[in-house]
């Protein structure tokens, strides 16, 4: 029986999803009035004062999420900050749209309890054009509305320009994007480690970077399940069942 | 040798005493005059939670610049839900804000919901609305007791002590947890309210109605107080947006900004009926105003929840292995020290591709290089415990 009931509510829960992700720019699952026209106002906005810079843009439930083009990552902090009267920094940061290594195999010392994330390469909401984008959220504390943005960087040179002489709050987070990911920032006063030891080497959040506690000491989770008493009494009983169905079952079919 | 050859021997050798004991006092005085003087404050000090390194340029008593060390307490959050399923995360990011644990589950129990298109059920949303409070109430009050120790006022801080535990115990009543509860579940909560506690949580309330009076008198209305935290460490209202200063210290610098009335929809806060504080000084004494009337505020609304508290389920049908469609999803909540959000990328697995877990205190801490400029040393601590920072929201 608890293995009857999940399959049929996984299968509604996907087809639900599918139904919302098809509808890029009309929240349609879920209607809300209000959104929809704040986005139009701020997409006017970003037309008006960057022509052309927005790629693709998509509604995340109900936020904005706005993809432009590399050259106008540096001008967007501004045009952010006046024009769309968004005064408040959330974050930037990084993402490595990299397949993750091969997880709950032999990669990663048997860690069977880890998500199997596909191993094809896949963007997110309003796509990218290769394997690092930066994105940032800002939003406005007046007019209550806000984006987020995103930007394609490139995989051997990875770097975008800094936001720090519009937004000072830019400054850590640029710090730990480039330390986490290897992003460069262009114009940022000092790229230097925020968390990490100035010695370090590598980019931790790197899809490739592997999980060292994992690497150091094997899944704990596995001993369970080597050590299992139950387990060799259970295996015969296993070839026996099996060596008694097997005449059964051919006479079933015969 | 021609200053001791003075004419009469007596006073000649009394100057020469009183030079020879001043004379530490004389060389640091000469020291501070010529150059600057780094001190490092930290990794421990009393006035973090956790520990902040704070790196400070002085000349005599002022700061002329300030680098905060982050990072002693760095656990690679970020990394770890990359190889966690979607159950698994929530009791690791009970650990980034330690002292409102509940609030930080919900965003990122409320993103994955929306992206599963599930939703819990009222009863669940408005037992999460309380806890939420609750966790907001148990770390203002402790917030306005210690503040007083960081001027020297030992008393407050035992009272903090004494009534935070109060609602640790109701926390600990409906989840079983002091501090890290882990009692969200995708799709709704573990459990329902124990028998009875409703009716405690209501007297409990009124307590700490009773303790907010009390912390006005001691603390908000004392002297010394004010002499210590007025005009100290003020914040403009549009620099501490552009620093991404969030929550209460934002409105405390006069920025009428609450994500409970003004962000997308979370929980049961649309259903009530609350006032968002602001002040207009942006000082340390403005912080814990703030703080004092949120702290008040909540209460109100924990008992508007408790008479509103609707009957049913508190779990939605979820599927009994979690596994959340390819999306992604910004979910922000306003916690009790600011801005929470979590941006989850989701392909389709158990667990998520990328979690951005944006958390109140770093933002707030990174202004401490701009805000201690010029500022004394022994307001350096007022500023930081008004600022309310966790360690492990700021390290993550």
């Amino acid at each position: 029986m608890p293995d009857e009931t999940p399959e049929p509510s996984d299968a509604d829960v996907p087809a639900v999803a599918e139904a919302s992700d098809a509808p890029v720019a009309d929240a349609a699952p879920e209607p809300e009035p209000e959104p929809d026209p704040t986005h139009v106002e701020l997409l006017a906005r970003i037309e008006g004062a960057l022509p052309d810079a927005v790629i693709e843009h998509a509604d995340v439930f109900g936020n904005l999420v706005v993809r432009i083009r590399p050259g106008a990552w540096g001008d967007f902090a501004g045009v952010a900050k006046s024009t769309l009267e968004c005064d408040y920094l959330s974050f930037v940061s990084a993402i490595d749209w990299a397949p993750a290594p091969k997880e709950g195999g032999d990669d990663a010392s048997g860690d069977t309890s880890s998500p199997v994330q596909p191993s094809e390469m896949t963007f997110g909401a309003a796509g990218s054009a290769g394997r690092f984008q930066v994105f940032a959220h800002v939003q406005s504390t007046a007019r209550h509305w806000g984006c987020t943005v995103k930007v394609d960087v490139d995989e051997a040179q990875p770097a975008v320009a800094s936001w720090v002489s519009v937004y000072p709050g830019a400054d850590w987070h640029e710090r730990e994007a480039w330390e986490m990911y290897g992003v460069r920032f262009d114009g940022h006063p000092s790229l230097r480690h925020l968390y990490l030891p100035a010695e370090f080497e590598g980019h931790p959040l790197r899809k490739d970077f592997p999980l060292l506690a994992r690497v150091v000491k094997p899944w704990p989770g596995l001993v369970d399940v080597e050590g299992m008493p139950a387990e060799p009494e259970s295996e015969p009983e296993v070839a026996a069942v099996g060596a008694g169905s097997e005449p059964t079952d051919g006479g079933g079919e015969e | 040798m021609s200053t001791t050859d003075t004419p009469t021997g007596v006073p000649s050798f009394e100057l020469e005493r009183n030079a020879m004991r001043h004379l530490a006092d004389a060389q640091i005085n000469v020291e501070l005059d010529t150059g600057d003087m780094i001190l490092n404050l930290g990794p421990q000090h009393p006035a973090t939670h956790g520990t902040l390194r704070l790196v400070v340029r002085l000349d005599g008593e002022r700061v002329l610049a300030a680098d905060p060390v982050i990072g002693y307490m760095h656990r690679g959050y970020e990394k770890l839900t990359e190889f966690r399923t979607y159950p698994q995360i929530t009791t690791l990011i009970n650990r980034i804000d330690w002292l409102s644990s509940f609030a930080n589950e919900v965003p990122f129990v409320h993103a994955a919901e929306q992206l599963m298109g599930v939703e819990a059920p009222p009863r669940a949303n408005y037992i999460r609305t309380i806890l939420t409070e609750l966790s907001r109430i148990s770390t203002f009050i402790l917030f306005l007791g210690e503040m007083g120790l960081q001027v020297g006022a030992l008393t407050p801080a035992f009272y903090g002590f004494r009534d935070r535990e109060y609602v640790l115990n109701l926390i600990e009543g409906a989840t079983g947890g002091r501090f890290h509860p882990n009692f969200n579940r995708i799709g709704g909560l573990k459990e329902d309210l124990p028998w009875g506690w409703v009716s405690e949580t209501r007297s409990v309330m009124r307590m700490m109605l009773d303790s907010c009076d009390q912390f006005e008198d001691l603390v908000a209305g004392n002297e010394i107080f004010h002499s210590r935290t007025k005009g100290i460490g003020v914040i403009p209202g549009e620099i501490g947006a552009a620093y991404g200063v969030s929550g209460s210290n934002l409105r405390a610098s006069g920025v009428d900004w609450d994500l409970r009335r003004d962000g997308a929809p979370y929980l049961a806060y649309p259903d009530l009926d609350f006032k968002v504080w602001t002040h207009s000084d942006g000082d340390s004494f403005a912080r814990y105003w703030v703080r004092l009337q949120e702290t008040r505020e909540a209460v109100r609304m924990v008992l508007q929840l408790l008479d509103g508290l609707p009957a049913g389920p508190v779990m939605a049908k979820v599927p009994r292995i979690i596994k959340v469609p390819e999306g992604e999803s910004w979910v922000e909540t306003e916690n009790p020290l600011g801005q929470m959000g979590y941006y989850v990328v989701s392909k389709g697995a158990t667990g998520p591709f990328r979690v951005k877990i944006r958390s109140a205190s770093f933002s707030n801490v990174s202004i401490l290089p701009w805000l201690l400029q010029g500022v004394y040393v022994p307001d350096v601590v007022t500023i930081l415990a008004s600022l309310y920072f966790i360690l492990g929201d700021i390290d993550r």
